[in-house]
């Protein structure tokens, strides 16, 4: 019995309350929302240390025990996403200052933008596969309102899309889930890990780990399941693309991982091979796309897809050393796209556009921005000796240690193509000449100015630069979270070896 | 019963899944509530049927008498039916938002959002010149 598994949960909670409560009154609701974030990310590293020192932490919610209770359990890739999920709160948080406007703060803005961390946080935590559900639920129903918050045209529309095709995907999450409660008899993770081995029926269990995979795979971007996300994640405010392009399809992922290193691993040869080209095909889709795109966030938007293929491509290795490298992948990826998203809300606010042929001279006009893009964009496209560098590294030596060359290749391409795309971006909007003819007022933003908006960017890209030069350390966790991943015994016994 | 359930079940997908393909705002709606409700009907059915067997002890008794209906498949029902009812709300709201905005509730005009180059698209309200709207197909009668 640990508290600290549950305050990850209780804290966003409490801040969305708070939130609520200041509803009249702007000032109390940004300062709470900021600080309930930083508290969040406490608790997260709080809860990290405690877990690497101590190994595993679970709760048993309302004191019953496993599997008749719901178990709150955080091993250290838990841990690693709740820190994550802490520090993109905060950044975006602050973020938020400078680029939502009143009317939406009025409307509930921060509330919801706590809900929804508390949603990625129970989602990291939980144990049992119901309670996931109802943390996706809670996750995306916040989602949804944040997405169409503000109700312009783009937005509803992006919003009837996003809508439609999650529900589809949780209503296809609950039928696996029911279906194979009817096969085990139980929903506790752990206790399904241990049951599942025994009841022999193959096919059906195969069957099954398809359906989450698809309803995993629609939540998380995969090809061919991934349309909604760059029809959706331009639209509202850059805020709001932010936090979803950094926390949203990485809880997919988590999703995907969790239940594939735990659960269904007894016919792993074929979900490997399936989750593997359905991988491939993402990241040289997604990376395409990007090169056909002519607006800033939609051309991150198949960025964001591209780079998932390459995140899930470690999970479909199946080995050790292929679980390092997504770890360590997802954390890089999380930072990067956050840092990037908030760097284009700046320039939509200074230049009034995200258009490529509408920008042009920003490197002269501002260089420290100019920086703060060019850092993460080379870390996405894997330079040395930024961070994605190192993680696409031990992914190709993972790859290659399995003697999966297809894939490798492919990966390599998919950064080659992210690479064209963001030169693209830098030579058109950072090099070119400002085009004459166009004229632009500055978009209206928030209530802070749009030089606060440079201080979460530049913590952002500080530990991004940190990711790079301490890269052993933080690989070295990686590796140890993998480590648990691939040897779930402890993970059964910690949260089933009390019970009689 | 489980197959009288079983095809019943399969109906109600096939019916959302072609209601969610047409191109009616209001259709996909429909579509979404009965996928919803076909899901609520299969937790209950592969939950295992047991007649008139509630799971409640007797006085004096440590376990209720075998067999008893399993509870777990209801309360995942519940927690089905209020999150499927809410979002559906949400839904309702948004697809009459969407409708005052675009002014048609055909899926095939909100395409802003699709397109590679947008057109800064003007706001049209429901009385909006209804000439610019695209004609009906003759496979897609719409309600005037």
């Amino acid at each position: 019995m640990n508290i600290l598994v549950i305050l990850p949960i209780i804290v966003p909670l409490l801040t969305a309350i708070f939130t609520l409560l200041t509803n009249r009154r702007l000032v109390a609701q940004r300062v709470i929302g900021v600080v309930g974030a930083a508290v969040l990310l406490c608790v997260g590293v709080l809860l990290l240390i405690d877990v690497a020192r101590r190994g595993p932490q679970m709760m048993a919610v309302g004191n019953w025990s496993a599997p008749y209770g719901i178990i709150l359990i955080s091993d250290l890739f838990s841990a690693i996403m709740v820190v994550l999920a802490g520090m993109m709160g905060l950044a975006v948080a602050t973020y938020s200052l400078t680029d939502i406007d009143a009317r939406r703060e009025h409307y509930g803005y921060y509330t919801l933008f706590h809900v929804l961390l508390m949603g990625v946080c129970g989602a990291f935590l939980t144990g049992d596969l119901f309670n996931l559900y109802v943390w996706f639920e809670v996750l995306l129903i916040a989602s949804f309102v944040l997405l169409a918050l503000g109700g312009e045209r783009p937005q509803i529309e992006g919003a009837i899309k996003y809508v439609t095709i999650n529900l589809v995907a949780s209503t296809l999450f609950l039928v696996a889930v029911s279906v194979l409660y009817s096969l085990v008899g139980t929903l506790n993770m752990a206790d399904l890990a241990r049951k599942l081995p025994t009841i022999g029926q193959h096919g059906l269990v195969t069957a099954v780990a398809l359906l989450f995979m698809v309803a995993f795979g629609i939540k998380a971007a995969f090809f061919p399941l991934f349309f909604w996300l760059p029809a959706s994640y331009h639209t509202p405010p850059v805020a709001v693309s932010a936090i979803f392009a950094g926390l949203l399809t990485k809880v997919g992922v988590y999703a995907l991982v969790r239940t594939f290193t735990l659960i269904f691993v007894q016919d792993s040869e074929y979900t490997r091979l399936v989750i593997m080209v359905a991988a491939g095909f993402t990241m040289i889709v997604g990376a395409f796309g990007a090169l056909a795109q002519h607006e800033l966030r939609r051309i991150l938007s198949f960025l964001i897809v591209s780079h998932i293929g390459i995140a899930v491509m470690g999970l479909s290795l199946n080995t050790t050393a292929g679980l390092a490298g997504t770890i360590f992948y997802v954390i890089e990826d999380i930072i990067v796209l956050t840092a990037l998203f908030m760097v284009i809300g700046v320039i939509r606010h200074q230049e009034g556009s995200e258009r490529l042929e509408q920008l042009g001279g920003l490197y002269v006009k501002s260089p420290g921005l100019a920086i703060m893009f060019l850092l993460p964009a080379l870390s996405l496209s894997g330079i040395p000796p930024l961070s994605g560098f190192f993680a696409k590294l031990s992914l190709l030596r993972a790859g290659l240690g399995n003697g999966d060359y297809a894939i490798v290749a492919t990966m390599l391409v998919a950064s080659f193509l992210t690479l064209l795309t963001v030169s693209r971006i830098w030579s058109d909007v950072f090099w070119k000449d400002h085009p004459a003819d166009v004229q632009l007022a500055p978009l209206p933003g928030g209530w802070a100015t749009v030089r606060v908006a440079r201080i979460p960017i530049i913590a952002l890209v500080v530990c991004l630069v940190l990711l790079g030069v301490a890269a052993g350390p933080v690989f070295d966790l990686a590796h140890q979270a993998a480590e648990q991943l691939s040897t779930p015994q402890r993970y059964i016994q910690l949260v089933l070896g009390s019970t009689p | 019963m489980h197959v009288v359930l079983a095809v019943t079940i399969g109906c109600l997908f096939a019916a959302a899944i072609y209601l969610m393909l047409r191109r009616s705002l209001a259709k996909l709606i429909i579509g979404l509530s009965i996928l919803t409700n076909a899901t609520n009907l299969l937790i209950f059915t592969v939950g295992g049927l047991t007649r008139a067997q509630p799971p409640l002890v007797p006085e004096g008794a440590e376990q209720p008498p075998t067999p008893f209906a399993d509870p777990i498949p209801q309360s995942l029902i519940l927690t089905a039916i209020v999150i499927g009812f809410g979002v559906l709300a949400f839904m309702m709201v948004l697809a009459y938002r969407t409708y005052v905005m675009v002014g048609s509730d055909d899926l095939d005009d909100m395409v802003a959002t699709d397109a590679l180059a947008p057109r800064q698209l003007p706001y049209r309200s429901l009385r909006a010149n209804p000439s610019e709207r695209p004609a009906p197909t003759s496979n897609e009668k719409r309600s005037p």
